[in-house]
């Protein structure tokens, strides 16, 4: 298949990258950008592994044509660090057991980012359905809502620090 | 006891950063220049001879590089002794669904797998056996032909005197318990990227290199040898960071063999990672296990006999079978004193994909009926179901009927905690209709005491290596898997060498590397790998303490390694200095760096400037040290001790361990009695872990425990038509997500074993089998149905609630014809199945060797 020249903004940047239109947007990032913080967990947008914010919405990047991201705004896991530093979502789930193999880790915490956004002091309820998009196999959740419930803690420290 | 600085409080994983930031790398991560993609071609039929393979198209297709078959490798291997019984790929057959014939080497994925598609296969379909016990009744077309009866394997255990024990029983409860087919879909699909270089001497192919996802990455190097024929000090196995495993990656998956081969031949890096359909077909999960229990009670609670005969259906290939159907049997002792034990454990081969281990290895499902039938027999005796278990409470130190010996035992303190955080005594019998209370308890081995490789080599080795920048480094052959295992070694060396967590650098799992380790598996990490680690450390810390000592005046006795300094231990230091070490460990790292580069001669003046010290830093202990023994290294291994390897009879060698955790659970669920739906609202789940090294990590292992138990109860199950996999995605396979999962209370409770690291024991594994009987025993309290087969699914229930109302029996898996398979759901039957009659195959050796031939083979 002929590859066509397109543009991506991933992460603040800009890349041209050349790739066939059917290419998966989890493919272009893992193989072409090498930007391997979100994984393949399946092939069919079951696990949620591979999530990313398109335009700040969490969207499974396995099911997605690269094509079609041209023009909107991507954040990948390696886009959440903040100023060198760990994020307060990241640091809460190192912390709090949140992350055992830490393969669901980076979409989880696209996942959660996507929440708090939305939606800044979610319930237990709220945590739970939304969660509900991704799975994982070895932390049995519980320990992810400790970390969520710290990280909300924590920005809010941090907020209540910068005023 | 709790005069620790490092262990015992909840630390973040060492490696968590790179988990949460995404830069940490896993093996599919990783990639080499001029690398090639591999993709295996897969059998569509469930036992067929292969006649012809032609791969000439395939090859002739523009971006293949090369087509590999099983001739290109056939050396058979497997991970047990005994069961070297799988090709790389296919060698004459195919015996199911997704075993691997060919395998395509290309520039891309999309190239491999338009090429797979031009791999011309002959196959002459052979009659294919799909439930275990028509499989054991064959004569002819036998899956593997050194198998009579397709019988991998059988046992027959006698301990005690069951007959007297069942006849001195007041109360008898014998039933059947099926426990269906459940996979460990570790979020990681398998991975393997292998890459030869060159040799400079020979100038051809030397040394190959093996990145995988694996739990085992010195088996890993031992197969490839056997199978590549090359030495093992030519073979190098690194495992990056691994996406869970729960025994999944714990043996030797083809496609790891299949990529070094095909590097071989291909010239160039190959990487092969699994669709996630390929991993279910990899599977080597939990077998479908159909358990015949009979246990016999006093009036007074006591169990006087247990029988069980265990028939586990095993899929094509040995895998660790013979070390699942023996633990089954062995780990029926060692939680309750249990004085007449018989078991018949049959493994049998089918035509589907290997079963081998999965967390909580061969004990779940026979603990899920043997705690069920507990349950059963307490009511009918009228005691709490609690209390009958109180009542066989094992008194150690002490060594089972069947060979196991237990000394720190935190069973009771487990049940006790778990009955008072649940409000057991206040609320069972007590919650409204359709909801209820269950209990039920488990134990795990912490390791096994006798490794599958025959061999009086230690089980672990770890070296430590400390430098001038005082900086320690770990080197260590257990591999983290995502349980913790890496931040449990440098906790154990920064807590025995007194220093801080991040002086710790922890070097794991590459065979050039790191001293031998025989893996992931079995909950053995932390017992042994942990026990090596603190005598590595003790090594080093006493070449420390003998140049500290000398610079400070004292005894190497005399000395204290905490907080970043050593310390003297006489009353002078304690008085003048009090306030010294918490300033000190304050701003370690800024002290440490400046100090630990004086030179030698600046440092002489610098003391005599201040007199006499009553302490120094770790820097300070360390540039000492290197003065005087030139290098400061030490290595520390760990074997178990001979005392807890187990009895003599024949299979004694599986079971034995030299501590067992234990746990009680108490689950708390409601029914919906119109569609039949179980929820799980909360399990209390107590686990004795000996101590708990890293608060958080204990806690993550025991809901992670319980969570996946609470899958195999409700949703998760394999579900075969013919020999294909009906739900071979993580949707279909049902895993719980954030909405089915309960919350757990995780309760610590430690008994400190005297032979663990600290007092330390398993707690990965442990808490998975007492879940599954919680919930069932639950679900009796709320609806008043007895459940023999999970998973309990809404039809399941049903059935059995419109059983109990005595109205049309609604049965969907009991009784199904196996050779007429119009039922929508059906587990096996065999489809050309011709034999009659259970009688044993002549060849048949199992019934004729003498108790007395060597112990298993494991």
């Amino acid at each position: 298949m002929k590859k066509e020249l397109i543009e991506l903004r991933v992460n603040g940047r800009a890349h041209e990258l050349a790739i066939e239109s059917s290419a998966l947007l989890l493919d272009v990032l893992r193989q072409d950008m090498c930007l391997t913080g979100s994984k393949r967990g399946c092939d069919d947008s079951s696990c949620g592994a591979c999530t990313v914010l398109v335009d700040g919405v969490a969207m499974m990047s396995c099911t997605l044509l690269a094509a079609s991201c041209e023009g909107q705004d991507i954040t990948t896991i390696e886009g959440v660090s903040e100023h060198g530093s760990l994020a307060a979502i990241q640091k809460a789930y190192g912390d709090w057991g949140g992350a055992q193999c830490g393969y669901c880790t980076p979409g989880f915490v696209m996942t959660v980012k996507s929440l708090l956004a939305e939606n800044p002091d979610p319930s237990e309820d709220d945590l739970r359905a939304a969660l509900s998009s991704n799975l994982c196999r070895c932390t049995g959740y519980n320990q992810m809502y400790e970390a969520i419930r710290a990280a909300i803690a924590a920005e809010k420290q941090g907020m209540a620090a910068a005023k | 006891m709790s005069d620790f600085s490092i262990i015992g409080k909840p630390t973040a994983m060492i490696d968590a950063a790179g988990k949460t930031t995404g830069a940490g790398k896993y093996t599919d991560d990783l990639s080499l220049p001029g690398m090639l993609v591999g993709k295996i071609l897969h059998s569509f039929y469930p036992h067929a001879r292969i006649k012809r393979i032609d791969t000439s198209r395939a090859e002739k297709l523009d971006g293949v590089v090369a087509v590999v078959v099983g001739k290109d490798a056939p050396n058979p291997y497997g991970i047990l002794p005994v069961g070297h019984d799988e090709h790389a790929l296919a060698l004459d057959k195919v015996r199911y669904v997704g075993d691997n014939v060919a395998c395509v080497v290309a520039v891309s994925e999309a190239v491999a797998e338009k090429a797979l598609e031009l791999i011309d296969v002959d196959y002459e379909v052979l009659p294919a056996y799909f439930d275990p016990e028509e499989a054991m009744k064959a004569k002819t077309d036998l899956i593997h032909d050194n198998k009579p009866n397709n019988l991998e394997k059988d046992y027959h255990h006698v301990f005690g005197d069951p007959d007297k024990g069942f006849s001195d029983a007041d109360h008898i409860a014998e039933a059947r318990f099926i426990a269906n087919e459940v996979t460990h879909a570790a979020m990681e699909p398998h991975s393997t990227l292998a890459s030869f270089e060159l040799d400079p001497h020979t100038g051809n192919m030397g040394r190959l290199t093996v990145w995988s996802s694996t739990q085992v990455p010195y088996y890993l190097q031992h197969k490839l040898s056997l199978v590549l024929e090359m030495p093992m000090s030519q073979i190098r196995v690194i495992k990056p960071l691994v996406g869970g495993g729960f025994g999944g990656k714990s043996e030797v998956i083809p496609l790891e063999i299949i990529a070094a081969v095909a590097a071989r031949k291909a010239q160039a890096p190959v990487k092969i990672t699994y669709t996630r359909e390929e991993v279910f077909w990899a599977h080597r999960g939990r077998p479908r296990t159909i358990i015949d229990l009979k246990t016999g009670v006093m009036n007074d609670g006591r169990i006087t006999s247990v029988k069980a005969r265990v028939v586990q259906d095993g899929g094509a290939y040995c895998s660790y079978g013979v070390v699942t159907i023996l633990y089954s049997g062995a780990l029926l002792g060692a939680l309750y004193d249990i004085p007449n034990i018989q078991y018949d454990g049959y493994r049998v081969l089918t035509n589907k994909p290997a079963c081998g281990a999965m967390r909580g290895h061969g004990t779940v499902n026979v603990r899920f009926a043997f705690e069920s039938q507990l349950d059963e027999l307490a009511a009918e005796i009228g005691m709490d179901p609690a209390e009958i278990r109180q009542r066989n409470l094992l008194q150690p130190p002490c060594i089972t009927v069947n060979g196991l010996r237990v000394r720190s035992y935190g069973l009771p303190e487990c049940i006790e905690k778990t009955v008072a955080r649940s409000e057991w005594k206040q609320r069972k019998g007590k919650l409204p209709k359709g909801r209820g209370l269950g209990i039920a308890c488990s134990h795990y081995v912490s390791g096994a005491a006798n490794s599958i490789i025959r061999s009086d080599m230690p089980h672990s080795t770890v070296n430590i290596k400390i430098d001038r920048d005082g900086g320690v480094v770990v080197y260590t052959g257990a591999s983290e898997i995502g349980q913790g295992s890496d931040t449990m070694t440098a906790q154990i060396a920064a807590e025995v060498l007194g220093c801080s967590l991040s002086r710790v650098r922890v070097i794991a799992a590459d065979t050039d590397l790191t001293p031998i380790d025989i893996g992931s598996y079995s909950s053995r990490v932390t017992f042994m790998a942990g026990n090596a680690t603190l005598r590595a450390a003790e090594e080093v810390k006493k070449q420390i303490a003998a140049a500290a000592a000398r610079k400070l005046n004292c005894a190497d006795e005399g000395l204290i390694f905490k907080n970043d300094l050593v310390v003297r231990k006489n009353g002078h230091v304690g008085t003048a200095a009090p306030g010294r070490p918490a300033e000190q460990s304050s701003a370690p790292s800024v002290s440490g760096r400046v100090e630990g580069q004086i030179l030698r001669g600046s440092l002489q003046q610098k003391r005599k400037d201040e007199g006499p010290k009553d302490s120094m830093t770790f820097e300070e202990a360390v540039v000492a040290a290197l003065d005087f023994h030139g290098a400061l290294t030490g290595t520390g291994s760990y074997a178990p001790p001979p005392e807890a390897r187990g009895g003599k009879h024949k299979g004694a060698g599986v079971g034995p361990s030299p501590a067992y955790s234990y746990s009680a659970q108490v689950a708390e669920v409601s029914v919906d009695e119109e569609t039949g739906e179980v929820t799980v609202h909360k399990v209390w789940a107590a686990h004795d872990c000996g101590r708990a090294l890293n608060p958080v990590s204990v806690e993550g292992q025991i809901i992670g425990s319980v969570w996946m138990g609470m899958g195999q109860a409700l949703t998760e199950e394999m579900v075969w038509k013919d020999g294909m996999l009906m739900n071979p995605g993580l949707l279909e396979y049902r895993s719980p997500s954030s909405i089915e999962s309960p919350a757990v209370e995780a309760i610590i409770v430690e008994s400190i074993d005297p032979e663990g690291p600290f007092g330390a024991k398993e707690c990965s594994e442990g808490s998975l089998a007492a879940t599954i009987p919680a919930i069932a025993n639950a679900i009796y309290d709320a609806v008043g149905v007895r459940l023999h087969e999970c998973p309990f699914t809404p039809e399941r229930v049903l059935a059995a609630l419109r059983a109990k109302k005595s109205a049309k029996v609604l049965n969907l898996t009991e009784g199904v014809d196996p050779t007429a398979p119009e039922r929508f759901r059906e587990h096996g039957g065999a489809l050309c199945f011709k034999g009659k009659g259970p009688e044993r195959h002549a060849l048949d050796s199992a019934r004729n060797e003498g108790p007395a031939s060597a112990r298993g083979a494991d």
